[in-house]
């Protein structure tokens, strides 16, 4: 088990849904961040205030599956993410110690394969 | 004062003048609700550009066009740059030629701001302001002209109280020409595309209400029987329509809702527009109920189809307008209009003026708009990259946001000298 911690552009972030969806990738989080990865900075001017904005939003996407999963879900992260400019994002894979499922107490493989899959 | 103006009129006419120049920043407020939250201040400056564009060209010859002595399509050039518009009477009314051209203006604005409901979240915003200056000229300016002006409806005898012609089917079915021709949002069709500030629909649509008294009451260019009557009727119809709304609303979805109230507002007020000083109040308050369901079937229908006339200019604005005209010709009643019986008043004449107006106001309004579009398109692409289209037009534009959090900005130096953008240590934690 892998938990797959995918970075992306806010404006990727429906490709992404949708390749994942393909990729038959069914349970995660996504929550908006925002972050630093080297992208030039924007530049905004408020009322004669000119300001850089040093900050980007980005969605992170959590998302925990079984062995089999992990090269599919990297693939549909890159395939949605992907524009080709700086600041697309990252993908991180990490090793998962245990997962639960809190409603019926399952664990590990059983608990990160959804209902009905 | 110069001789032949009268105080009360003039008075009156000054406060209306205010009042519909509210209802083009309370079209921002409406509109930029109903977008996405990355789109709010593009859609709010589309509408706040107009009171700039829409001004200037009205000033410099657009009221010349509209009101000024001329053929039966098209104005003269008399009152170009406001040559001769100054205290005197206008002709037929008794407040001052220079009043008169304003109030006028703010009809020019805020229909020009009107027809940016059909393309905000992909237009560029340099050939919509292109767009919106020839736009205010060659459409607004002319159908103008064919109630008001002396143009060829007037003259046959089509009656329209306070725009159904020049402001609501024209700015209604030039909307749907501006979708055709600059398309789709990438993401229409393929996404939920939700409107993403309901109270600032409700207060923008309550404030157009407010405004919409002064653009009704204000129609009759005095203070006499007709302004009151259209102001009145004002208050009705709006009222009816909201009721109806509801009930369609519960019938359809069992639900009332708020979007949905705040378009029967304005359905309600784009009604009566035509009508307000031509039909009684019993009948203004039917007029309510009648031009809601025009209008609630093609804001159901619309976005089955390909079409993303995205707020639903049309719909609103378009049919509502279209049902007004028509409106008219059946239920115009000369002892509170003094001007013209309806067919069931015993005047089936009207009703084809009428029907003749609904008929060729759409049909200008459309090809027009859509030939200048394309044109426009042919020196400049209208529509923004699907990259800058994903990254919001706020951003793009104009540098801002609607929302800014502050979080990670820096203050650039006031010596112009930009400093790093983060401190290579920062960077590292990150």
């Amino acid at each position: 088990m892998k938990l797959v911690i995918g970075i992306v552009r806010p404006e990727q972030a429906n490709q992404v849904l949708e390749a994942l969806y393909r990729a038959e990738v069914r349970g995660f989080s996504m929550s908006r961040v925002q972050g630093h990865g080297g992208e030039l900075d924007r530049v905004e001017t408020y009322r004669g205030a000119t300001v850089r904005v040093g900050l980007t939003e980005k969605v992170r996407f959590e998302i925990a599956v079984s062995d089999d999963f992990v090269e599919p879900t990297i693939e549909a992260l890159c395939d949605g993410g992907r524009t080709g400019e700086v600041g697309d994002g990252k993908i991180f894979v990490l090793d998962l110690e245990q997962v639960v499922r809190i409603r019926s107490g399952e664990t590990d493989n059983s608990a990160v394969t959804p209902v009905g899959v | 004062m110069a001789p032949g103006v009268d105080a009360g009129d003039t008075a009156w006419m000054l406060a209306a003048t205010a009042l519909v120049l509210l209802m083009t920043p309370a079209l921002g407020l409406f509109y930029a609700g109903l977008v996405r939250a990355k789109n709010t201040l593009n859609t709010f400056m589309m509408c706040i550009a107009a009171l700039a564009v829409a001004t200037i060209t009205w000033a410099l010859v657009g009221y010349s066009l509209a009101f000024a002595s001329g053929n039966g399509v098209i104005g003269g050039l008399d009152f170009a740059f406001l040559r001769d518009v100054a205290f005197a009477p206008r002709d037929g009314t008794k407040i001052p030629h220079l009043l008169f051209m304003a109030f006028q203006a703010t009809f020019c604005i805020v229909t020009t701001a009107l027809v940016a409901g059909a393309v905000v979240e992909r237009m560029r915003f340099g050939p919509f302001l292109a767009f919106a200056a020839l736009w205010s000229v060659l459409v607004y300016a002319v159908l103008a002209h064919w109630v008001w002006g002396g143009g060829w409806l007037q003259s046959q005898g089509t009656l329209d109280f306070a725009g159904g012609v020049p402001v609501e089917m024209g700015s209604g079915f030039s909307a749907l020409a501006a979708a055709l021709v600059v398309g789709a949002r990438k993401d229409y069709g393929r996404q939920a595309l939700l409107p993403h500030n309901s109270v600032y629909v409700l207060l923008g649509a309550g404030l157009l209400w407010f405004g919409w008294f002064g653009f009704n009451g204000g129609s009759g260019i005095s203070a006499g029987n007709a302004s009151v009557l259209a102001f009145v009727n004002t208050l009705l119809t709006p009222a009816c329509a909201l009721a109806t709304w509801f009930v369609l609303d519960v019938l359809r979805s069992r639900q009332v809702t708020a979007i949905g109230a705040a378009t029967a507002i304005i359905v309600g007020c784009v009604g009566i527009t035509p009508a307000a000083g031509f039909v009684s109040p019993i009948w203004a308050m039917v007029l309510g109920v009648v031009a809601a369901l025009p209008s609630y079937a093609v804001i159901v229908l619309r976005p089955r189809t390909r079409v993303d006339e995205t707020l639903d200019v049309l719909a609103a604005h378009g049919v509502a307008g279209f049902t007004g005209i028509l409106f008219i010709g059946f239920f115009a009643q000369l002892s509170w209009n003094g001007a013209a019986d309806g067919l069931i008043y015993g005047d089936l004449a009207q009703l084809g003026e009428q029907a003749l107006a609904a008929l060729a106001a759409p049909a200008y309004a459309f090809a027009a708009t859509f030939v200048l579009l394309k044109l426009i398109g042919l020196v400049s692409p209208l529509r923004a990259s699907a990259r800058d289209e994903a990254l919001g037009m706020d951003v793009v534009s104009h540098g801002e946001e609607a929302y800014a959090t502050g979080e990670g900005a820096i203050l650039v130096e006031p010596d112009g000298v930009l400093p790093e953008p983060v401190p290579p240590r920062l960077r590292e934690l990150v």
